[in-house]
């Protein structure tokens, strides 16, 4: 089950949620992402951030979220997902991201959590803008993300 | 062939425009066709292009690389790496 939304979200619901959707999981793993109020924009400096703009592709996000749920499910034996991504203007420490699975076994759960957002960073289309007392600007994509990708795909 | 363009992110805000409907030759019609009639008409589009190497093209919400073939009506977008989440 997937959201795109301007709306914040409540991680123990969403848990409850899960855990009905699921039927008789031994394990759910939820992860939630929030918007930092240090963020470095290079090696050697840092800025305070005011706030987040979440652009996205509506239409194509939903499809690339679908299609990373559908890539999970074939990994790993899922009961239940849930992935919540927020869009448009963000405050400091406000929650942006909320993925959660749900399997017999901690191991899947775990695994299926991390693929998940692993993907969703470098493949679904979401674009952020940093705002703080220098201005705005958009946020580079790291190398760290596309590498978090090759530990799922070895050989590609 | 007509294509309907949209941009996004920091390429909509270099372009100063959301999107724009283009006719393309039928002879010339892949993504890097695309391009190159893109910069020969736009000089916006050309700078833009040369500050971005690692600029991400869709065809009908879908990734593709520079050969794909384009199609009348197509759906393409512009747009930086991702960085949700």
């Amino acid at each position: 089950m997937i959201s795109v939304q301007e709306q914040d979200f409540d991680i123990g619901l969403e848990h409850e949620n899960l855990r009905v959707r699921a039927g008789d999981p031994g394990a759910i793993v939820t992860f939630s992402g929030l918007v930092r109020e240090i963020y470095d924009t290079s090696e050697s400096a840092s800025d305070v951030v005011s706030g987040l703009f979440l652009e996205h592709y509506p239409g194509m996000t939903e499809r690339c979220l679908e299609d990373i749920v559908k890539q999970a499910a074939k990994r790993w034996p899922l009961l239940a997902t849930r992935i919540i991504h927020r869009v448009g203007e963000l405050g400091p420490k406000e929650q942006i991201v909320f993925v959660g699975t749900a399997s017999a076994h901690r191991n899947a759960a775990f695994e299926s959590a991390m693929f998940i957002m692993d993907y969703l960073k470098s493949h679904a289309p979401f674009w952020k803008k940093q705002n703080s007392k220098d201005g705005s600007q958009w946020i580079m994509s790291r190398a760290s993300d596309a590498a978090a990708i090759k530990k799922w795909d070895p050989g590609s | 062939m007509k294509l309907d363009i949209h941009y996004f992110a920091s390429i909509r805000e270099q372009l100063g425009i959301e999107g724009q409907q283009v006719e393309l030759s039928d002879n010339n019609n892949n993504v890097a066709d695309l391009i190159v009639s893109l910069t020969q008409v736009d000089a916006r589009f050309s700078a833009m292009i040369e500050a971005t190497p690692s600029i991400l093209v869709a065809v009908n919400q879908t990734v593709v690389d520079r050969s794909y073939t384009l199609s009348n009506g197509d759906e393409i977008a512009f747009f930086p790496p991702m960085t949700g989440g």
